[in-house]
């Protein structure tokens, strides 16, 4: 018998090559005879593409192809998830193409490529190159997009909307808040955010001229989608003709789910040069301009209730900014991921959305770490706090009161999780939310607060204390579901797995799914373990490459733990049937009087008749005995689609403190208490949550992306932008409540977002109560010392 | 139009024909294949190309590669004694003390650097002696306490076997 490992807190597998060196991520890769390219990009945020001369480019030292939009004979990249969901929604769809043709709508729209022998020849022929700009008045905010007189970005989207969706029953919450005794109201506005993996992104291309095959190496969360689109959407070549890996993945937090450009355009040109690989890195430059941006809502929210506390009511306005042209599911993030969980983890009978996509020049907005989720925890849990400053109740009493009971699960909210066409609906599984709070607030020491106040003011200091409890949509999704929303995202959402146990009984694990840093081969590896009684160290898990992995959607919105790991135990439940019968064969004996204890597999109370897993293996994988009719191998492969997703909840309190001279805001202490249910590996699960959690306490506190009113992106390099640093962060205090989720066999929700979805409105909260002894009751973020010092000057009737 | 630079790397000379652009990262990544030491920005800012030229920490995308002419240049590859792992590498691990490992080498090349100026750092310490490097996974919680680790076993001089 091996020690149980699932559960345990395991070192990871993957380790010793990164922290050695041996990683390897897109850009260690080198290829005999590799080119490498650059890619023009628009300085303009609109403009009309008079002409580009290319001429004195081709002509530099080094170039071996110079590429302009009308050379690349592809579709424009796919948009694969309109809102949808009820019937007359319009989406006006405009993708990017590989490069721009007639214009450009956001700087860093990619308008001509250079591919040279060496990287540094390829930038240096940039300049050559001449591009006829006319250059067009620009928007940037998306409410200044949709007001009359804006400047138009494309004639299918008259005032620049994408889509207009709703969600919810508008007449109950008309009445609802029109004729309730307390309606709190306020815009909130939640600003854009770079995602910011350290590794940008990056591509090599190579095409094979004998096989006439492509191959990409990507930094991308989801290979198998990317050969299903480039293949099906973009490129029109057969998807067995495309191969795609992904390498080592230098994290991402969503910005490396989608189809780019330079995907297709490294195909291209390496076919274009008969052959050659081409590879393309990401300046970081490059990658704030040109890969995804996440948030960016204007928000009107008004909550209703009764003055005893009770809400009865959330109306909610939105317009979500996804950029110059839409991303890959752009349009599904502010609808299906955000306004579907808007009445988190309160019973509110009646709430009603409204969200408005707005094309703007800027870079298109899409999935960022939470995709929605943190939008709508902040818009609730700064609604509450509102709410309960306006009736004068306590915040954590306000919550206590308006919690789902922990009997009322499996619960349907009324805010849409139910109203997807088709009838395919998803219910908040479980959920138990006052341990978790009491849990947090004892912590924390909620009831000295004012005592801690009072110590702070005599500083010079003003605290805070913020909450937030929030719940969170994990394990996307199930196909059902997912397909009946999205109204044309047409693919479905389930995982995959496959085991091969080979003669020495050592154990290959092949997956659908994607890591980008979660630690996936320690944690399958872990389930695997478990669930056949082998040695983890037996074990290795391979991902990552279209060729030699079952197809799976990939790793995002914390879905591999719930989806992805019951994959691959059911891939072990079938290996174990299969070693069952084979050991029956074996012993002589009834396959039913055979029991399975770890690795060993024995006749029913008769110990000492017993075979190992391993000596199974190798006597079915050489088949010289095999039952009759059983084929030989341990190789199972399993697919699972998950019936509902998983529901992970939890309480986060944050106490800042803020100079009431400078307006600087330190945070001083973060409390944690999730539920994200059982856990494969708690280590991971805590890494998991501080990273979620230092990612959203920097929107909070620091990050922003700000355009100016011409388009540039005046935070566009890591010194612009504010990145969160080791020395902003006190020490974060984690703990847990486990309530298992129902819906898989090991219990788990998934952890990836939770961090970043409680933490900015708990922050936020905080601010907002240190600030309210002088009459503030809500300030947007980012809290920087001149937006603070700003609001207490303000507030103090001074300068502001 | 190359410059011939000498230096010694991990222990080795070795020998370039460099141009004089050409920055200290590149040569190491792309003519001595030593990718362990990575680029995150391109303003000096992420620190995940972080080596040591002849003993101190430096961001190797800010020199050139001439300019490292005649030094000692210290990457992750040269970290480790044979199969030894340097206990701020073992301390890493052990402490989950990176998730992508792509600001890893980086990281832990300022960490060793922060332990030979200062072998028993206070949290803070750590914490501003780190503030170069970004890291965009760990919220640094668990890069602090492998550092923590790492100053606690080097002063024992307990040997650290991979």
């Amino acid at each position: 018998m091996t020690t149980d490992v699932l559960g345990a807190r395991i070192k990871r597998v993957e380790d010793p090559r990164f922290i050695t060196g041996n990683g390897n991520y897109v850009d260690d890769i080198k290829m005999p005879s590799m080119a490498h390219m650059a890619i023009l990009r628009s300085p303009y945020a609109h403009a009309n593409i008079r002409s580009v001369d290319v001429a004195a480019a081709r002509a530099m030292p080094g170039v071996v192809a110079v590429f302009v939009g009308a050379d690349i004979p592809y579709n424009p990249l796919p948009m694969a998830w309109p809102a949808g969901g009820s019937a007359g929604i319009q989406n006006n769809v405009n993708t990017p193409r590989a490069l721009a043709t007639d214009s450009v709508k956001w700087t860093g729209e990619a308008v001509a490529a250079i591919v040279a022998d060496t990287a540094a020849e390829a930038f240096d022929a940039l300049d050559a190159i001449v591009v006829d700009y006319e250059p067009l008045p620009a928007v940037v905010d998306a409410e200044k997009a949709v007001a009359a007189g804006a400047p138009q970005l494309h004639e299918n989207a008259p005032n620049n909307v994408v889509f207009e969706w709703s969600v919810g029953d508008k007449a109950g919450t008309d009445a609802a808040v029109d004729g309730a005794e307390v309606v709190v109201r306020q815009r909130i506005v939640n600003q854009r955010l770079i995602p910011n993996p350290m590794e940008t992104r990056g591509d090599i291309g190579w095409y094979n001229p004998g096989t006439d095959e492509y191959t990409i190496w990507m930094s991308s969360q989801t290979p198998h989608i990317q050969r299903l689109l480039l293949a099906a959407f973009v490129m029109g070549v057969p998807e067995h003709k495309i191969r795609c890996i992904s390498p080592d993945v230098g994290g991402a937090f969503g910005s490396k789910i989608f189809t780019y450009a330079d995907y297709v355009l490294v195909l291209f040109a390496s076919k274009q040069l008969g052959g050659r690989p081409v590879k393309w890195v990401e300046s970081r430059r490059e990658s704030y301009g040109s890969t995804i941006h996440g948030r960016d809502h204007i928000t009107y929210l008004e909550i209703a209730g009764k003055r005893d506390g009770e809400v009865t009511g959330l109306r909610v306005k939105t317009l979500a900014n996804l950029g110059g042209r839409l991303s890959t599911i752009g349009p599904g993030i502010p609808t299906t991921l955000y306004a579907r969980v808007l009445s988190g983890c309160y019973k509110i009978p009646n709430v009603y959305a409204e969200v408005t996509g707005v094309y703007t020049n800027t870079t298109f907005v899409d999935a960022y770490r939470g995709a929605g989720r943190p939008e709508a925890t902040y818009v609730i849990e700064r609604a509450m706090d509102l709410f309960a400053a306006e009736i004068g109740m306590d915040r954590a009493e306000i919550r206590r009161r308006n919690f789902i009971a922990p009997d009322a699960f499996p619960y349907e909210n009324p805010s849409g999780l139910g109203t997807a066409s088709g009838g395919a609906k998803i219910y908040i599984d479980s959920g138990n939310y006052e341990p978790a709070l009491d849990k947090a607030l004892a912590t924390v020491g909620y009831d000295s607060l004012a005592a801690k106040k009072a110590e702070a003011k005599a500083r010079g200091k003003l605290l805070g204390l913020g909450l937030s409890t929030y719940i969170e949509v994990c394990g996307v999704a199930p196909s059902k579901w997912i397909g009946a929303v999205g109204e044309g995202w047409g693919a479905a959402m389930w995982e995959s797995a496959n085991i091969k146990m080979h003669l020495t009984g050592k154990t290959v694990v092949t997956v659908g799914t994607q890591p980008q840093g979660q630690g996936h081969e320690t944690t399958y590896s872990q389930i695997i373990s478990h669930e056949l009684g082998i040695p983890m160290e037996d074990i290795v898990v391979q991902h990552s490459d279209t060729q030699g992995t079952p197809f799976g959607y990939g790793t995002y919105g914390s879905r591999t733990s719930s989806v992805g790991s019951t994959a691959a135990i059911k891939a072990a439940g079938k290996i174990r049937e299969k070693a069952r019968k084979m050991a029956a064969h074996m012993l002589e004996a009834s396959v039913d009087d055979i029991e399975v204890d770890g690795a060993n597999y024995f006749v029913k109370g008769s110990p000492d008749r017993v075979k190992t897993i391993q000596e199974i293996a190798f006597a079915i994988d050489l088949a010289f005995d095999p039952p009759e009719g059983m084929e030989p191998y341990l190789d199972e492969t399993a697919y699972y689609d998950t019936p509902n997703c998983t529901w992970p909840f939890g309480t986060h309190i944050a106490v800042v403190e803020i100079d009431e001279e400078t307006g600087v805001v330190e945070l001083v202490r973060y409390v944690a208490v999730d539920d994200v249910g059982k856990k494969i590996n708690p280590m991971i699960v805590d890494g998991q949550l501080h990273g979620g959690i230092a990612q959203g306490v920097g929107q909070a506190l620091w990050e922003g992306a700000i355009y100016d009113d011409h388009g540039q992106l005046l935070t566009g390099s890591m010194l612009d932008y504010a990145l969160p640093r080791a020395s902003y962060f006190p020490n974060l205090e984690l703990d847990e409540t486990v309530t298992p989720s129902p819906v898989n066999p090991i219990g788990v929700k998934g952890v990836g977002e939770a961090g970043a979805i409680a933490s900015t409105a708990a922050v936020a909260n905080a601010v907002v109560d240190a600030l309210s002894p002088l009459g503030i009751r809500h300030l947007d973020m980012p809290y920087t010392a001149q937006t603070v010092w700003r609001a207490i000057q303000g507030a103090k009737g001074g300068q502001a | 139009m190359s410059e011939h630079i000498a230096f010694v790397v991990n222990g080795a000379p070795r020998e370039l024909e460099v141009e004089p652009r050409r920055l200290l990262v590149q040569a190491l990544r792309e003519d001595l294949d030593l990718t362990g030491t990575h680029v995150g920005c391109d303003t000096s800012q992420c620190g995940a190309c972080t080596v040591h030229v002849d003993g101190r920490p430096i961001k190797s995308c800010t020199m050139l590669a001439v300019q490292a002419d005649g030094s000692e240049i210290r990457t992750i590859e040269g970290l480790a004694t044979g199969d030894v792992l340097h206990p701020m590498q073992n301390a890493f691990w052990e402490k989950h003390g990176l998730q992508c490992g792509f600001c890893t080498p980086g990281m832990i090349m300022t960490a060793v650097d922060l332990l030979d100026r200062n072998p028993d750092p206070t949290d803070d310490e750590i914490r501003h002696a780190i503030e170069g490097n970004f890291c965009r996974c760990t919220g640094y919680q668990n890069i602090v306490a492998a550092i923590r680790l790492a100053a606690e076993t080097m002063r024992s001089g307990a040997a650290v076997s991979a």
